[in-house]
């Protein structure tokens, strides 16, 4: 298929591939716009993957947008299709199925690829990751035989996976070789806080330890060799650990690469065609003056918009308060900010029930970043602060005093 | 099944048939009503599911909870003596005929 009029084509249908699409014609762009998507199943929510699709073996996944929504907006999506190569100066995309798109602006939306344990027994049956539907249903369809899992990494989607599987009545053990959970994700009191919700949970947790082999029988996993020695019986294994930008396209184009696609204040890659947004780009973060990469839906859903006003000729620079979310078992775990460069934590505990609400993390008085547990209104409250910078004044934050925070911020 | 009204930024009005037990959200998304984002999927985090409750059956709509209240009182459009979050409405039969007017973002 060739448009005669070259338009924008997207690649990647996540969050970020998605909502730029979206937001093309939300900004009355009229040209083609062109999803093109790898993955074969219909534009879909992630996060909902470890939690509740993993609840009943039929349920649905979660569309990010309706077939009526692309038709309604003339976005032809290309699904079970990757672009095999950039024709930067011709301006042209060519496809796996041997088509060639045209394009006036490109934007690589590729996300990131999980990481793969690479020890032995790594390719035995019962061993997962998950990052795609597909790989979810393969996890679903397994749980039902499973009774003893071993999660390996103790980040987000390990601690939110070891939570279902427990709740779903097997033994899950997390083993993480860090010497605490959650290391490069939030700080060591909510890491702990989390952790020991696990554990009332019946989820043993190892930390500092590593896994050595995967051990199997029949062709299916039995057992975890760790680096202490110890060895864990099992049926299922569950790898966390991390996960890659997807730079290939971008590579193989000559792109220039820093931790993922490198590009500008506008979101520009090294060719000014080509703009790339979300888990794939490494951005420069007007806040901090760090160069970043975010793995994460705000961040895919906000550099989109981001991109399609620069595309409809109204661009600001990208500049978002970065959020995240994380919803481990009945724990909502919320992180406004960066705590990266801070010198001050105040964590904050719940008067009523003793429990650790929030910590803040300042930088010379200033709140950088804000984690919340179960404290959704407060969560808002920090995003509030963090893009007025109307930081409250210490003792209000010390005393946990949300409503007087909260009339200092909006009056 | 029921019948709810989206009245979308453009101004247009858009029917839908909404399921009992999906929520609200879920409904309007799945038939493309322009204007909610839904970015965080129903986890009452982002508020792009901001809507107005333009008419509505006597006690059609549940109370919202503390939650939907704390996080539409920080959203970036004002929050409305109408406001809701329709990812925190599940669809129940009282709700037939409702209308809503799109804040999303």
């Amino acid at each position: 298929m060739e448009d005669t009029i070259p338009g924008v084509v997207i690649v990647g249908a996540g969050h970020g591939g998605t909502q730029a699409a979206a937001s093309l014609r939300e900004n009355g762009y009229t040209k083609p716009v062109t999803l093109v998507s790898a993955d074969e199943d219909f534009p879909y929510h992630k996060p909902p993957l470890s939690k509740s699709f993993m609840k009943t073996p039929d349920a649905a996944l979660q569309s990010l947008r309706g077939p009526r929504f692309f038709e309604e907006n003339s976005i032809e999506t290309m699904l079970g299709t990757s672009v095999t190569a950039i024709d930067c100066a011709g301006r042209q995309v060519t496809l796996s199925n041997g088509e060639t798109l045209d394009y006036e602006a490109l934007v690589l939306a590729t996300g990131t690829v999980a990481r793969r344990l690479s020890i032995p027994g790594a390719d035995l049956a019962g061993v997962h990751h998950l990052r795609t539907a597909h790989d979810a249903r393969a996890l679903r369809d397994d749980i039902v035989v499973a009774r003893r899992a071993v999660i390996v990494g103790g980040g987000f989607i390990g601690l939110e996976a070891a939570a279902m599987l427990a709740a779903r009545g097997l033994e899950v053990t997390v083993v993480e070789v860090a010497d605490r959970l959650m290391g490069r994700a939030a700080s060591p009191q909510v890491a702990a806080a989390i952790g020991a919700g696990l554990e009332s949970q019946g989820v043993k947790v190892l930390t500092g330890t590593g896994v050595q082999a995967l051990v199997g029988q029949d062709g299916r996993v039995s057992s975890v060799r760790l680096s202490d020695g110890q060895s864990l019986d099992c049926d299922l294994v569950l790898a966390g650990i991390g996960a890659t930008p997807d730079i290939s396209l971008a590579e193989a184009a000559g792109l220039t690469l820093d931790n993922g696609i490198r590009v500008d204040t506008k979101l520009a890659t090294s060719d000014p065609a080509i703009f790339a947004i979300g888990d794939c780009c490494n951005f420069p973060d007007f806040a901090s003056g760090r160069r970043l990469r975010l793995e994460s839906v705000q961040n895919a859903t906000d550099q989109a918009r981001a991109v399609a006003s620069t595309l409809c000729g109204s661009g600001v620079c990208y500049g978002a308060v970065p959020w995240f979310w994380s919803d481990i078992g009945a724990t909502k775990l919320q992180i406004a900010g960066l705590a990266e460069g801070s010198d001050t934590t105040l964590p904050i505990t719940d008067p009523a029930t003793g429990a650790l609400r929030a910590v803040y993390h300042l930088k010379d008085g200033i709140i950088q970043a804000v984690e919340t547990l179960n404290s959704a209104g407060e969560h808002m409250l920090a995003r509030k602060i963090l893009s007025t910078g109307r930081t409250p004044d210490p003792a209000l934050i010390a005393a946990g005093d949300i409503k007087g925070m909260k009339a200092f911020v909006m009056g | 099944m029921i019948t709810l009204t989206f009245i979308e930024p453009s101004g247009a009005s858009r029917y839908i048939q909404a399921a009992i037990g999906e929520s609200i959200m879920h409904a309007a998304t799945a038939a493309g009503v322009a204007g909610i984002a839904a970015e965080c999927g129903g986890a009452c985090m982002c508020a792009t599911c901001h809507c107005l409750v333009v008419e509505a059956p006597d006690a059609g709509l549940p109370e919202m909870s503390e939650t939907e209240r704390d996080v539409l009182e920080f959203t970036s459009d004002e929050m409305q003596e109408t406001s809701r979050l329709t990812c925190q409405i599940p669809v129940a039969d009282t709700m037939d005929g409702t209308v809503f007017k799109v804040v999303g973002r």
